[in-house]
């Protein structure tokens, strides 16, 4: 997808180097207990301010839950 | 008054004395019963059975209250009974979160049959003197306390015309009087209501634990659906248990190397992890008061919005950050509710100065704020202000009402004031508009009045919709919508309407809409992981019965998922991390240790699953439990007023064309008012297609009545689960 990645089945712009870190912020996703998997693979937390998500990504950001 | 004239107007009613218990493998294998009518204390045996089906805890409360009440039996009939119940692993210091007791009763909101958790000393302690449970049944003549005393072994039931009703101020009065000395207060432990429990339907217990450090009775809850007010209605002003102290094997477990083993590693990941995760040990369960903003989920003004902006208000007022400004942290990691809770996540204020009611001037050691108390009291009523959480928070407990109800209560007659039902004239002068901190706690002092516009809201939300209808103040229709009430209790905080499956946790739940069996909003709503209707039946399978099985045994569900193993995510693939595998293991193996039981995962789910279908056929053989019964307000599904539609706009067209098939063209040509309607089409038919679904998954009819095939399969064909069942079918 052209200028696009997919977080959570959710269309979003992308952008040239994008990370991980970008993708939580657009999302407003600060929710601290995630699993984060770009197209099925796992990014392990401390590489997620570095790690570069490719356009047309499948980005899953996956919430355990917690509370309730 | 002193302590010793407090004492002094006592008379003994009755002493019953027992032969010393003996725990084996977590069991007393027996269970005490007080009748306050006759006065006559007794010892009941428990049974193979019991163990074996119901296992203890909510499980136990379950069996006894069934066999000691008619279909027909009204909250307030004597023979109601309240039934506290700590479990088999209840009692243990080497695991976090196992002291947890279980409280059942038939409920005066819901007429069906409730269960609250709550930490606290009381259960546990009960169990190191003797007994597995306690059914407290009949009604005293007067006011009167009941003292199980496991260093003499006696029970004794006494009048107690002088010591205060709320909590705050007796749980210490009792504390004192039948502590030894100072250091003797840590083995006592009281269980007590409140004022306003006298006058409403919504009243909680208190379960006392005795804080050294501040020197003060700190309280946890057994919050919902009115167990509170049944205490009260059978003149009960507090139960005490006084023990000889902790000992290490007390339940004289079959293998207490694995219960420390396990839970070294369960305290080492707290200490290692909490801070980066949760942060339970600094602001408990509040902290998820900006995340639930964050998420659209932070019910605000009556669960029409999500999040803090929609009404001009600002989320940072009660961040996380600041409600942990206001806890005292000096002892933060010795916060926990029982014995080696390394999770310690029971917050309080202290020194708290009190703006108003009968205790103005004061300076009090408040609990909480948890995140259900602020996002109730607080964001769900439109006030943004921390101060006024923390002395709503206290007077409720002190007060003996659950916090979740009252704020669902405010919130509800906050919308029908705006809306024009209630006005000054009908609510005795109170200007209950969203945001009037003074009105709200005003309405929290008339309940423990039991005076004007109080004593109506204490009466809950499925009577106030009616009442208003019948009054002709408002439209049944509307108001139905906006109660946010389901089987006669109120919903906790959580926004579903974007979430089915929380739909489903909520409406479908055995008590009524309380987020303990299920809390599903991320996996469904924001993960997308359980798309098909399938597969949400699959999680409202599982989850309940997990979370069935902690109030069984006697632990804490929080330190289950609260915190996670640092590798749990790259181990796991992401349904089962969601599960946290390690943490489940530690269950299995700790329930084990101390039972001798083998257990897996399945066998947990079975086990489970025999006493949630118990509970489903008792409220069925009570005239409840159906499918009827699981109905929903409006609101927990969807937009009722065009604001909220307006709102999220953007969002509701677009399902408009990516649900219901609609060109955007044509959604372009709709007003707003067509757009509600065919959204309530949509919700209303996907809901009552996810019922099929679940039941289904669960073994029901489409009635929601579980087949005798399904009772069978689960060893749960007894025969008067059948009477109820088979004409059912
Ligand atoms: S996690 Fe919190 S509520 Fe649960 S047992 Fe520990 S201190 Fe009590």
């Amino acid at each position: 997808m052209k200028g696009k990645i997919t977080v959570n089945d959710q269309v979003i712009d992308w952008r040239d180097g994008m990370t991980v870190s970008d993708v939580l912020t657009v999302m407003n996703y600060t929710f601290k207990l995630l699993v984060i998997q770009i197209d099925g693979k796992n990014v392990k937390r401390d590489d997620w301010p570095t790690a570069t998500v490719p356009e047309g990504a499948d980005v899953k950001v996956i919430h355990l839950m917690s509370g309730g | 008054m002193n302590i010793g004239e407090i004492k002094a107007a006592h008379k003994q009613v009755t002493r019953w004395e027992y032969q010393p218990g003996r725990i084996d493998k977590g069991y007393n294998d027996r269970t005490l019963h007080i009748d306050l009518t006759t006065n006559k204390i007794t010892e009941k045996p428990v049974t193979a059975l019991m163990k074996d089906k119901f296992v203890g805890g909510k499980g136990f409360g379950l069996y006894l209250l069934w066999h000691a009440t008619r279909p027909q039996t009204k909250w307030n009939d004597p023979e109601n009974e309240i039934i506290i119940s700590p479990g088999p692993c209840a009692g243990i210091t080497q695991y976090a979160g196992a002291g947890k007791s279980l409280v059942v009763s038939i409920s005066p909101q819901t007429g069906g049959i409730m269960d609250s958790n709550v930490g606290g000393y009381f259960g546990p302690y009960m169990k190191f003197s003797g007994f597995d449970a306690i059914e407290l049944q009949g009604k005293a003549r007067e006011d009167v306390i009941i003292v199980i005393d496991g260093t003499t072994n006696s029970v004794t039931i006494e009048t107690a015309p002088k010591e205060a009703i709320d909590s705050h101020v007796l749980a210490e009065q009792l504390t004192e009087m039948y502590a030894k000395d100072e250091k003797d207060k840590m083995n006592v432990a009281v269980v007590s209501a409140g004022t306003a429990a006298d006058h409403s339907l919504i009243g909680m217990l208190n379960f006392s634990f005795w804080d050294p450090r501040r020197k003060v009775a700190r309280l946890k809850q057994a919050g919902r659906g009115g167990i509170g007010t049944v205490f009260r209605d059978k003149r009960i002003k507090a139960v005490v248990c006084k023990t000889t102290g902790i000992k290490p094997n007390w339940n004289n477990v079959v293998d207490l190397n694995a219960i420390v083993e396990r839970g070294q590693r369960f305290q080492k990941e707290i200490k290692e992890l909490d801070d980066k995760q949760c942060e339970m040990r600094d602001k408990g369960t509040a902290h998820l008061m900006e995340i639930m903003d964050a998420y659209d989920l932070l019910p605000t003004t009556n669960f029409r919005f999500g999040k803090a902006a929609d009404i001009g208000e600002d989320i940072n007022k009660i961040h996380s950050n600041v409600l942990k400004s206001l806890f005292n942290l000096k002892w933060r990691d010795l916060d926990g509710c029982w014995f080696g809770c390394a999770m310690s996540c029971c917050k309080a204020v202290d020194g708290f100065e009190l703006k108003t009611g009968p205790y103005k001037g004061h300076k009090v050691t408040v609990d909480g704020p948890e995140y259900e108390t602020a996002a109730g009291l607080g964001s769900n009523c439109g006030i943004f202000d921390p101060l006024h959480i923390i002395e709503a928070n206290f007077y409720c407990d002190t007060y003996g009402i659950c916090t979740i109800t009252v704020g669902t209560i405010t919130a509800f007659v906050m919308e029908c004031y705006e809306a024009g039902i209630l006005n000054k004239d009908r609510t005795g002068g109170l200007e209950l508009k969203f945001g009037n901190s003074a009105a709200a706690l005003e309405l929290i002092h008339q309940m423990a009045r039991g005076e004007g516009f109080g004593a109506i809201a204490g009466r809950g939300a499925e009577y106030m919709k009616k009442y208003f209808a019948d009054q002709g103040w408002g439209d049944r229709q509307f108001l139905s919508d906006i109660a946010m009430v389901n089987k006669g209790l109120e919903y906790s905080q959580y926004m579903s309407k974007e979430s089915l499956a929380q739909q489903g946790g909520y409406a479908m739940t055995n008590k009524g809409p309380q987020h303990d069996e299920a809390w599903l909003i991320f996996m469904d709503m924001v993960n997308n992981q359980i798309p098909s209707f399938e597969d949400k039946a699959e999680a409202l399978y599982y989850f309940p019965m997990f979370r069935t099985w902690f109030g069984l045994c006697g632990f804490c569900k929080l330190p289950w998922n609260d915190v996670e193993p640092e590798n749990n995510r790259e181990k796991y693939p992401p349904k089962e991390a969601a599960k946290v595998p390690e943490h489940v293991d530690n269950y299995l193996t700790v329930f084990k240790a101390v039972t001798g039981r083998d257990l897996d995962r399945d066998g947990l789910i079975r086990m489970s699953a025999r006493v949630y279908n118990f509970q489903r056929i008792f409220n069925i053989r009570r005239g409840y439990g159906l499918r009827a019964n699981d109905a929903q307000p409006y609101r927990a599904c969807g937009p009722v007023t065009k604001r909220e539609y307006e709102s999220r706009q953007e969002r509701y067209d677009k399902q408009l064309v990516d649900w219901m098939g609609m060109t955007p063209e044509a959604v372009a040509k709709m007003t707003i008012e067509e757009k509600m309607a065919a959204h309530r089409t949509y919700r209303t038919d996907r809901y009552e297609k996810l019922l099929d679904a679940v039941y289904k998954r669960r073994g029901w009819t489409r009635n929601g009545v579980p087949t005798i095939a399904w009772l069978k399969e689960l060893g749960m064909d007894l025969p008067e689960l059948l009477e109820v069942v088979t004409p059912l079918q």
